[in-house]
């Protein structure tokens, strides 16, 4: 029984060494998308967890819907490639950051509690310019934009 | 590297930007609150601060203009279609100095849950708050128990535990400012948002 306990607990502790936190949830998948991290690529479905540094990539008639840790929720169309190039966020302290990109397609963002609350700390990033958000919505558009 | 290097250089940098056109729109934000989007780039910044505020850049340049419900719709209907829904929060009052819900919160649970469950990969924060009886130190006790306590009752209730996260944030973000050691029943609550 102590066996068990030990063995349960090595695992639980081994799970948490290697999960990197997670940034998001996808909420919504219509048509292909994946997810690419370390090279790999991975079909996303409803739940799967976004982390940081994963691209997310939609296809032909495809889009997707994923909602961050702190409430913004990020949607692209296809054809679509989303970088989360960084995000933090203390649900104690409600402190944060995020820097995400958008390499081509579209993307609409409804920002959340990071941004309402340090604004300085959170951007969106096309191949030439960066956003600036204060507490706000809007879309984004890169045509011919890189593929990687 | 020589002249001729430079402008092919040159003429291959100018190409793709060529293929390349990037537009920024503001939306009205759903809660109605002013907002403000500022574009940057090499050339300088753009603020945009009216709803429909637009700005294209391609190859000659930045151009301002007055997007619209129909030309968004055009552009961005399939992105805007995948948004995910909003989260919503609930927030519900426990009687003095325990960690039991007033009747009322009671009856708002069954509401809660239904909509856990209705959400697609839904998620739970459980964030515990407390009145500014007591000290700094006993009321992040108590809120974290408050929230875990609830965090319970929802497991309880059949939501699985993966999904519910729960945060004690003591005194520190009141719904009424107070005074230290005034019993403000507003303040002893849990915040339930799902999302």
């Amino acid at each position: 029984m102590i066996k068990a306990h030990w063995a349960a607990l090595c695992v639980l502790l081994a799970c948490s060494a290697q999960a990197a936190e997670p940034a998001g949830t996808i909420k919504v998948v219509k048509g292909s998308v994946s997810i690419e991290r370390d090279g790999k690529k991975m079909p996303a479905t409803v739940g799967s967890q976004v982390e940081i540094a994963d691209r997310v990539r939609t296809g032909k008639e495809s889009s997707v819907g994923v909602t961050l840790r702190d409430n913004t929720l990020l949607s692209a169309g296809p054809h679509s490639l989303i970088v989360i190039d960084k995000f933090t966020y203390d649900q104690t302290t409600q402190d944060g950051s995020m820097s995400i990109g958008i390499r081509k397609g579209t993307l609409s963002v409804a920002s959340g509690k990071i941004a309402k609350r340090t604004p300085e700390s959170v951007d969106f990033h096309t191949p030439t310019s960066v956003l600036g958000v204060r507490g706000t919505e809007f879309v984004v558009e890169v045509v011919g934009g890189s593929d990687e | 590297m020589n002249k001729s290097h430079v402008s092919l250089a040159l003429l291959a940098l100018l190409m793709l930007a060529g293929c390349a056109s990037e537009r920024f729109v503001l939306l009205p934000s759903a809660d109605g609150r002013p907002g403000a989007v500022v574009v940057r780039d090499a050339g300088g910044e753009v603020a945009l601060d009216n709803p429909y505020a637009a700005t294209m850049r391609s190859v000659g340049g930045k151009t301002r203009y007055q997007s619209s419900v129909e030309d968004v719709q055009a552009r961005f209907g399939e992105a805007l279609a995948a948004q995910p829904p909003r989260p919503t929060s609930y927030v519900l009052y426990f009687e003095t100095g325990g960690n039991v819900l007033t009747p009322g919160s009671q009856a708002a649970l069954a509401g809660i849950r239904q909509e856990i469950a209705d959400r697609p990969a839904s998620e739970v924060m459980v964030i515990g708050h407390t009145d500014r009886v007591g000290s700094v130190e006993a009321n992040d006790r108590l809120s974290l128990k408050r929230a875990e306590g609830l965090r319970d009752v929802l497991i309880e209730a059949g939501v699985a535990a993966g999904k519910l996260e729960a945060v004690g944030r003591g005194e520190r973000d009141p719904l009424v400012a107070t005074d230290d050691e005034v019993d403000e029943p507003k303040n002893r609550r849990v915040e339930i948002s799902v999302r």
